[in-house]
């Protein structure tokens, strides 16, 4: 989203009228469209087509052998009876709305602390991005072997995890969805936050100094309203990572119990390779672009980013 | 301006450090102790012993050979995007057709495709081009997802180089071809490197495209490895930890030698 605010080109295109391929001076590192076509086919063939072809396919019968078959809006009515359907739909929500209170304000926290220049910074925040490097897949596997009920740290500890079996109930199973989504990701949001807070002015907390404004005061006057971008751009990340959570909930829950953490990106997965419905798989897909694009386009409404011009208005 | 050190921030930190170190202690200690002496003494206390065994039994059982794909398939990604992405960047960052700021904007669109979107065509075009179950097939869908953010974050790095030194290549009548090898490239060595990393990372550490397109156990890659070994021998901790802690050692010595590149790379990913 940011980025779309750095899509500015030095030299604004536009005017090239039959601009010969070599006429001199002028032309030199200005390379043809060619030059992008490579990588842009390539691309359209893996994301722009298959989007489009995730479109037709939720109107086809699909079993993985021979062709699809069109069906009309079969899939859909399925879809829409479909009580785990909506089910996931909900869950997802909820997975949303707990990563984004439980990750946002530890990582503007994290992030602007890691921004300071105290000494023993460097080391720590070197410690802090480990998960961040580790495949979900590693991050799953190593917590599901911590969570193990007979051997893993609830056992050790049952004084505070009663009996252990943290992945038995749904509120466990979620908890530790969450938990986990929160170890993985308050990295790379720290970061975020980190980059940003060191871009904040310095002038206006020399302002604020001379104000009489404490530190508190500095961070909910100053500090919050400068990062109100990132904020935006990390909390979008957020929800399109929270919607699209997949490896943690297939190793560490597989959905359960029943299908109480089954959300939309599980179920499109179990829908398409495991009942080897495609169809109905293709039809949950685009659901989930929809929803992604949706609740972007909120944020950025609700927000009021797309009015912003500068996150230094005023200055 | 010199300022106080902030003592609930710095609190709040350490609570976190200690939340994010425990696990990753555990995980290295534990791989170093026998199932009955982890059994016995649980996940948090220290090892009286010491053994390697649990690594001798995660390459026996397979990893040796994930490991040799997983570093098939990051070559190949990592090759696809340094051979694709410094022309991208260079076209959208120098060109002055339409079109190249319109490829711009595709791009920034393709950020926001998450790859669960398109697995089933996916699926079906590597089925149809016959490369199901084979590396190749991993590797181009892999390729094709990190060439977003790859091309933002290079075409960050070629906005840099200044106008004067395309003018001063201009003077010897050089091709755009010529600026590109002899003057772009030199200078995006930074970008160039990140966006390696980056996209070394991700196919490190992929699941979903091979999870759906690998079937056998000679295609499969270290993170469908882990799940495997998870799901057979899920009883067996301190040997599935010792499999997990084999699984990061390439990215943390990546890591260690090119953080640089890597926080770069992240936070370019999250915009500025």
């Amino acid at each position: 989203m940011t980025m779309l605010a750095t899509g500015k080109r030095p030299a604004p295109g536009g005017s090239t009228v039959s601009r010969p391929a070599r006429s001199g001076a002028s032309s030199v590192g200005r390379p043809g469209f060619a030059w992008a076509l490579p990588a842009t086919i390539f691309f359209a063939l893996f994301a722009l087509v298959p989007l489009a072809a995730v479109a037709v396919l939720s109107f086809t019968s699909w079993s993985g052998l021979g062709d699809p078959r069109f069906v009309g809006l079969e899939n859909w009515e399925t879809l829409i009876a479909d009580p785990v359907m909506l089910k996931s739909l909900w869950l997802s929500l909820l997975f949303i709305v707990l990563g984004v209170v439980t990750q946002t304000p530890l990582s503007i926290l994290l992030g602007v602390w890691a921004a300071g220049n105290q000494r023993n910074r460097a080391v720590l925040s070197a410690i802090y991005f480990v998960p961040l490097l580790l495949s979900s897949a590693a991050i799953s596997v190593l917590w599901r072997a911590l969570l193990d009920p007979n051997f893993g740290i609830p056992g050790q500890l049952s004084w505070l995890f009663g009996d252990g079996n943290l992945l038995g109930t749904q509120s466990g199973a979620i908890g530790v969805l969450i938990f986990v989504g929160m170890w993985q990701f308050t990295p790379f949001h720290t970061l975020i936050y980190q980059g940003a807070a060191r871009g904040i002015p310095h002038v206006l907390y020399q302002a604020a100094e001379i104000d009489g404004a404490g530190r508190v005061r500095q961070f909910f006057s100053i500090t919050l309203p400068q990062l109100r971008n990132t904020a935006i751009t990390s909390i979008i990340l957020m929800v399109v990572g929270g919607l699209t959570t997949f490896e943690t909930v297939l190793i560490l829950t597989n959905g359960g119990p029943g299908t109480d953490t089954t959300i939309t990106a599980f179920y499109m997965y179990q829908e398409a390779f495991q009942s080897f419905d495609f169809g109905v798989g293709s039809a949950i897909a685009l659901v989930l672009v929809v929803v992604a694009t949706a609740i972007s386009l909120v944020v950025v409404k609700v927000s009021g980013y797309d009015k912003m011009n500068s996150s230094l208005e005023g200055l | 301006m010199k300022t106080r050190p902030n003592y609930l921030a710095g609190v709040g930190s350490f609570l976190w450090l200690l939340v994010v170190a425990i696990p990753l202690y555990v995980m290295i200690s534990g791989t170093f102790q026998t199932r009955a002496e982890f059994g016995d003494n649980g996940p948090l206390a220290f090892p009286t012993s010491f053994t390697l065994q649990n690594y001798v039994d995660a390459i026996a059982s397979g990893f040796g050979r994930y490991f040799l794909n997983t570093v098939v398939v990051t070559v190949g990604v990592v090759a696809i995007v340094l051979l694709l992405v410094p022309p991208l960047s260079y076209a959208i960052v120098r060109s002055q057709s339409r079109a190249a700021s319109f490829v711009f904007r595709f791009f920034l669109l393709g950020l926001a495709i998450p790859a669960q979107a398109v697995i089933v065509p996916v699926f079906y075009l590597i089925n149809a081009v016959g490369l199901y179950d084979n590396l190749i097939g991993v590797i181009l869908p892999t390729a094709a997802f990190a060439l977003p953010i790859c091309t933002l974050i290079l075409s960050g790095t070629m906005r840099d180089i200044t106008g004067e030194l395309y003018e001063a290549m201009a003077m010897d009548g050089a091709s755009p071809a010529r600026a590109f090898f002899r003057l772009v490239l030199p200078l995006s060595k930074g970008g160039l490197s990140t966006i390696a990393v980056f996209s070394a990372l991700q196919a490190w550490n992929g699941f979903l495209f091979p999870l759906i397109l690998t079937q056998s156990e000679n295609t499969r890659v270290v993170t469908l490895g882990l799940f495997n070994f998870q799901t057979q021998y899920g009883i067996n901790i301190p040997g599935l930890l010792a499999a997990v802690t084999l699984s990061m050692v390439p990215v943390l010595l990546v890591y260690l030698f090119a953080r640089r590149a890597l926080v770069q790379g992240l936070m370019g990913a999250g915009g500025k």
